[in-house]
């Protein structure tokens, strides 16, 4: 690991005020910075704690919630108004991860967190766009079974691990940030980016830019919503495919729809289309299957994982159907 | 800068760059808590912090200025060995005892985080107030905790026994 300074932020104008000089980096949990650094992926010269930033879980005035970038992913899990307004969310956290893990991380960090691609990871050993701009991709002809079906660049096929992410990507979240300039609030869909060919360039933030909250709308449809992930052992790995959905269904048609797809994209993927193809219609296993295949005819699967297509409609389809269940 | 190692006010070392893993074993020379992968996959290295069961490879020890630590080696008192280090010799909880340290407070930090009632991936019922520490919810609230000799039937059943009011 690189030296670097060490300092607490007292609050986040402090942080971010910090955060000016050269080199520095905010400082969550680190579950995933302080590994990248010790894998000399990440080598910066001062690390900012932002944890004293404010954690709270609150209700907003509209009826929505705003959750404090500070908050650890555990105390957003049991937080008792996600686990009935957003119960997607509670379960995408949980299934994220260990628990030892989720009581370290942070709302901020998890969103921020980098991919797992394994090339990213080995430096010195491999290729790596996101790494090293312009040195080429070792995962498009290598093992990429865990990597992107839809939205990729021939720079860059990694995928987004967060599984809280997808959560708040189908709840229509907003994300506040601020920074020396000023304060701003970014819909939750420009938070993350498609590859393009600027692989290193994770997010839309400024540098500088500190996360402070996140903004959940309030929404109904969400008390109707779940979370399924798809991995290679049935606990404590990461995705290979996941649906975060939420259902509502009138009178045996469905009035209001969202899916999104995590272990699919460079972000976590809002899957628009398929929605469009859902509403109004009844709640039936050839809608949903035909609405994912819509999503999913753009694809553009890699050896290592073709079957991520056939794995992802299927999964749409029975979370769909689960929750249409529930509701009959 | 000072943290709280079982009960003990020790000063911080002065390179941020020290994990707390390494400022138990090798400053502190606590050599109980384990490291396995040093990369947050495998729970050997849990520790709990104010109670909270983290994970010391992924930590730097300056993040945890002020917090009060218990590993394996605080855990008996002047009575004996906790009530949980018993049932793992009773039940054959381990083999080599590489994970054992882990386990062991992997699993006090989760009977607190299910009297608290945390939700896992295997709850059924979000909105239940309580949850029961059945089979499935006792495995997959310790998954974070890997055991390469197996020793996981005996694990299970010592933290069932110590932790019988929590089990339906
Ligand atoms: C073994 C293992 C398994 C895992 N499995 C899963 C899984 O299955 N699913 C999953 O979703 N995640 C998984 N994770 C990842 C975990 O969720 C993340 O590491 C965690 O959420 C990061 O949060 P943190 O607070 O520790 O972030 P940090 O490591 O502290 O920071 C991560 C990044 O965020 C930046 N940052 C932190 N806070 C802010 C802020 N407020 N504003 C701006 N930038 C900020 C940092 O500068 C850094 O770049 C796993 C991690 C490990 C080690
Ligand atoms: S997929 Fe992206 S992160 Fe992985 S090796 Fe290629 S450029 Fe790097
Ligand atoms: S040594 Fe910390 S998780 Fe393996
Ligand atoms: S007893 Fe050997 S690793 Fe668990």
């Amino acid at each position: 690991m690189s030296p670097f300074r060490y300092a607490r932020a007292a609050d986040v104008s402090d942080a971010v005020r910090q955060a000016q000089a050269a080199g520095s980096r905010f400082l969550g949990g680190g579950t995933n910075l302080v590994d990248l650094m010790r894998e000399t992926v990440e080598r910066p010269t001062a690390l900012v704690d932002v944890t004293g930033m404010p954690a709270d879980i609150g209700e907003s005035a509209d009826g929505g919630l705003v959750i404090g970038a500070a908050a650890r992913n555990t105390a957003v899990a049991e937080h008792p108004l996600i686990r009935t307004r957003y119960p997607m969310l509670s379960r995408a956290i949980v299934a994220g991860a260990s628990a030892q893990i989720r009581n370290m991380a942070t709302v901020g960090g998890n969103l921020l967190q980098r991919t797992r691609c394994a090339y990213f990871y080995d430096n010195g050993g491999s290729r790596c766009n996101k790494r090293q701009p312009g040195e080429g991709c070792d995962a498009i002809d290598g093992f990429n079974r865990y990597h992107a079906i839809l939205g990729a660049s021939p720079s860059c096929v990694a995928v987004h691990p967060s599984d809280m992410c997808v959560a708040l990507a189908a709840l229509d979240a907003a994300v506040n940030v601020e920074s020396v300039h000023g304060a701003r609030s970014l819909p939750f869909a420009e938070l993350h980016r498609l590859p393009g060919d600027l692989p290193q360039i994770d997010t839309c933030l400024e540098p500088g830019e500190l996360i402070t909250a996140l903004v959940l709308p309030p929404l109904p449809i969400a008390r109707h919503s779940t979370y399924r992930k798809v991995r290679d052992r049935s606990s404590y790995a990461f995705a290979l495919i996941s649906v975060a959905a939420a259902l509502d269904v009138q009178d045996g048609i469905i009035t209001d729809v969202r899916l999104a797809l995590g272990g699919v994209a460079h972000k976590p993927w809002r899957a628009h289309e398929a929605e469009a193809l859902i509403r109004g219609k009844p709640p039936e296993p050839a809608v949903f299957l035909a609405a994912a295949d819509a999503e999913l005819s753009a694809a553009q699967p890699l050896p290592g994982n073709r079957f991520k297509i056939e794995l992802a409609r299927r999964t749409i389809a029975a979370v769909l159907s689960e929750l249409a269940g529930e509701q009959a | 800068m000072t943290i709280a190692v079982n009960g003990t006010i020790v000063s911080l070392p002065d390179d941020p760059r020290v994990s707390l893993l390494d400022l138990l074993r090798e400053h502190l020379h606590l050599p109980g808590t384990k490291k396995g992968c040093n990369q947050g996959a495998c729970g050997a290295c849990t520790v709990l912090a104010d109670g909270e069961r983290i994970l010391s490879c992924l930590a730097l020890a300056v993040q945890y200025e002020g917090r009060a630590i218990t590993t394996v080696e605080g855990l008996a008192t002047d009575e004996g060995l906790h009530p949980l280090q018993a049932a793992f010799i009773e039940h054959d909880g381990f083999q080599c005892g590489y994970c054992t340290p882990g386990q062991i407070c992997s699993a006090i930090g989760m009977a607190d985080e299910l009297r608290r009632g945390v939700p896992s991936h295997v709850t059924r019922d979000l909105a239940a107030p309580v949850i029961a520490l059945t089979h499935d919810e006792l495995r997959e609230r310790m998954s974070g905790n890997l055991c390469r000799c197996g020793a996981h039937n005996g694990i299970v059943e010592a933290i069932a026994e110590t932790f019988a009011e929590l089990v339906p």
